[in-house]
């Protein structure tokens, strides 16, 4: 119908005969869409990035001897709590919680100490983590070489590795000669990178068995921490209660942390951060309604001869009211699809730029920003148009005639 | 015996302004018959031109009545009087008022388009611009590309396209020159031939000659 739409061509050549005020009517718009659209597209990409990350670890429970002061966030292993601590979990305890999660998933143990280390004449400081070898099958991936076998070998970290140019069959020296023994391990294979994490962070570390953990640091059947891994995620909240009801019975001795408090804050942060930048990007969107509000408003003045002419040869208000909402509605629209290809070319670039993959960017939950703010755009457009087009429809046709 | 097209009954057109009522025509009766061609005379100011927009339905009278084609328009809200002007009335104006963005062509088929909602198929508005001398090279040309005599020409065109019953003339050769405004007269007379009906405003008496009977307003009242 609207091809051959005369009321529709007319809005067509008006548009045309004022091109350069439409344009720049159009470019407010694109303007608006661009903002909003790239910044949407931006935070729902780090959303999405952090989730994913943390999601790695959604099914997951770290048991921590309780500090007193409720754990704090990233209470993670390592840091400075050693084995020399009153704290920790003891074999009963563990037994325990083996016991509770038996039914859902599977628990292990964990020792870690943070302490210095030579290689060659290069000093430093790493997380020597105490591992059952079996668990390290499990959780760990080896990227290059095998998984230690005997008391005297470790796997490294591939952050460490590289930092201390280690490779296979290198030495390593634990321990601080001044204070005390030191000991030589072997380096029989470097881990793929993990990333942060709650339960583990190996990037950085050394990863030997028990026996060597004990061997160095002591503390037969005492662990730093106890991570459960849960195979439903549905059971996450129930192994969480159970485990804490069961240890924190009489006072507390244990504090069980999962990620999904930490996910939800992180990703409720990003969404107020993103929400509040578009509020502001919205207001480049106000701007535009306020330029094409004019340009209507200019384009109704300039035409009311024209407009008295089309109502005294018969035609209905309704259709100078169309005539003039379609003129909107064009410039609206032409301006939302350039908005969206300049938005789709500048967020991936941002994104891009700001994740290091465009993964997210084509995420739907990412993309949906650019038809979301491209039916803003264009709304706002000819919403703003009703008022112009009104006044248009509503003129006295002998008035307007009379019009110079 | 023919009968009326156009009746007014007592038609007054008060116009409420800040400094007091102005009373533009006072209680104006008046009957035109099918194929009649009228011309409304008078000084400025004297109202004619209110009445031709009463008649041609631009205007509503403040009281009285006015009937045309057998129909009362006081009834009638503002969409049926459109559509009276649409299909019943064709007008023609001082100042030709065609629609400067289309061309001369589709100037002639907008009322037609609008009546029918679709183009023209049946070579109506091609007729009727070849009728008043606009050949198809002109046709193609926007309003502003054309001398005042072909706007006019195009403009009796455009509003001849719906076949109304009556043919409203504002001054129809006021902004043209002699030469030009006999050729205009010559095809308004040649419409009024064909049995058209025809009500013009003029105050030059020389152009009041080509119609049957012409009407005399003084100061809102017929003399």
């Amino acid at each position: 119908m609207i091809g051959n739409d005369i009321i529709f061509s007319l809005s067509v050549r008006s548009v045309r005969v004022h091109l350069l005020r439409s344009v720049l009517a159009a470019l407010g718009i694109v303007i608006g869409v661009v903002a909003i659209a790239s910044i949407g597209m931006m935070g729902a990409s780090m959303t999405l990035s952090v989730t994913d990350q943390l999601s790695d670890m959604a099914n997951k429970l770290t048991v921590t001897p309780y500090r007193g002061g409720g754990g704090g966030m990233m209470g993670g292993p390592g840091g400075g709590g050693g084995s020399s601590d009153d704290d920790a979990i003891t074999e009963k305890e563990f037994k325990t919680i083996q016991r509770i999660v038996t039914k859902y998933g599977t628990a292990y143990t964990l020792r870690s100490e943070s302490d210095q280390i030579e290689v060659g004449s290069d000093k430093g400081r790493a997380t020597i983590y105490g591992l059952d070898t079996e668990i390290m099958r499990e959780i760990l991936t080896v990227e290059t070489g095998e998984y230690p076998k005997s008391t005297t070998t470790v796997v490294v970290g591939p952050t460490l590795a590289e930092r201390l140019n280690l490779k296979i069959g290198s030495k390593i020296k634990i321990g601080d000669p001044d204070e005390g023994s030191t000991t030589t391990v072997r380096v029989v294979g470097i881990l793929e990178e993990r990333g942060m994490s709650m339960d583990l962070s190996t990037d950085m570390a050394i990863i030997g068995s028990d026996k060597l953990f004990v061997g160095i640091y002591g503390g037969e059947g005492e662990y730093d921490q106890v991570n459960v891994v849960v195979s439903d995620l549905n059971n996450i909240e129930t192994v969480k209660t159970a485990i804490e009801d069961e240890l924190n019975r009489k006072e507390d001795t244990v504090t069980v942390q999962d990620s999904s408090r930490m996910t939800e804050s992180i990703t409720e942060t990003v969404s107020t951060m993103t929400t509040f930048v578009m509020a502001i990007a919205g207001i480049s969107l106000l701007v535009a309604a306020v330029s094409i509000f004019n340009v209507m408003m200019m384009s109704v003045n300039e035409r009311i001869r024209e407009i008295g002419i089309l109502r005294s040869i018969g035609t209905q208000r309704a259709e100078i009211l169309r005539m003039f909402i379609y003129e909107a509605a064009i410039i609206g629209i032409v301006g939302a699809i350039i908005g969206a290809i300049v938005s789709l070319i500048i967020g991936y670039v941002i994104v891009v730029g700001m994740i290091g993959s465009a993964e997210y960017f084509f995420a739907p939950g990412s993309i949906i920003y650019v038809p979301m703010a491209m039916a803003v755009g264009a709304a706002i457009c000819i919403i703003t148009g009703i008022y112009p087009a009104w006044r248009a429809s509503n003129l006295d046709p002998i008035e307007a005639l009379q019009n110079e | 015996m023919s009968s009326p097209v156009i009746e007014l009954m007592d038609v007054v057109r008060v116009y409420p302004l800040p400094s007091g009522d102005v009373t533009a025509l006072k209680g104006v009766s008046l009957r035109i018959d099918e194929g009649e061609f009228v011309a409304i005379m008078g000084p400025s100011g004297s109202g004619k031109s209110t009445l031709l927009n009463q008649i041609g339905c631009l205007d509503r009278p403040t009281s009285g009545d006015l009937f045309l084609a057998g129909k009362n328009t006081r009834e009638m809200d503002d969409r049926e009087l459109t559509n009276l002007r649409l299909s019943s009335i064709g007008y023609i104006f001082q100042k030709f008022n065609l629609i400067p963005l289309l061309s001369a062509y589709e100037n002639v088929e907008y009322p037609y388009i609008m009546k029918y909602r679709k183009n023209d198929d049946t070579g109506k508005v091609r007729d009727l611009l070849a009728m008043v001398g606009i050949d198809e090279n002109l046709s193609a040309h926007k309003p502003n590309e054309l001398s005042g005599g072909q706007q006019q020409r195009v403009a009796i065109a455009r509003a001849l396209v719906n076949d109304p019953a009556i043919l409203l003339c504002d001054e129809p050769t006021g902004n043209l020159d002699s030469q030009t405004s006999l050729q205009i007269m010559e095809i308004l007379a040649d419409l009024h031939s064909r049995g058209r009906t025809l009500v013009m405003v003029t105050h030059n008496p020389e152009t009041a000659t080509y119609a049957d009977r012409t009407i005399t307003i003084r100061d809102g009242q017929i003399a």
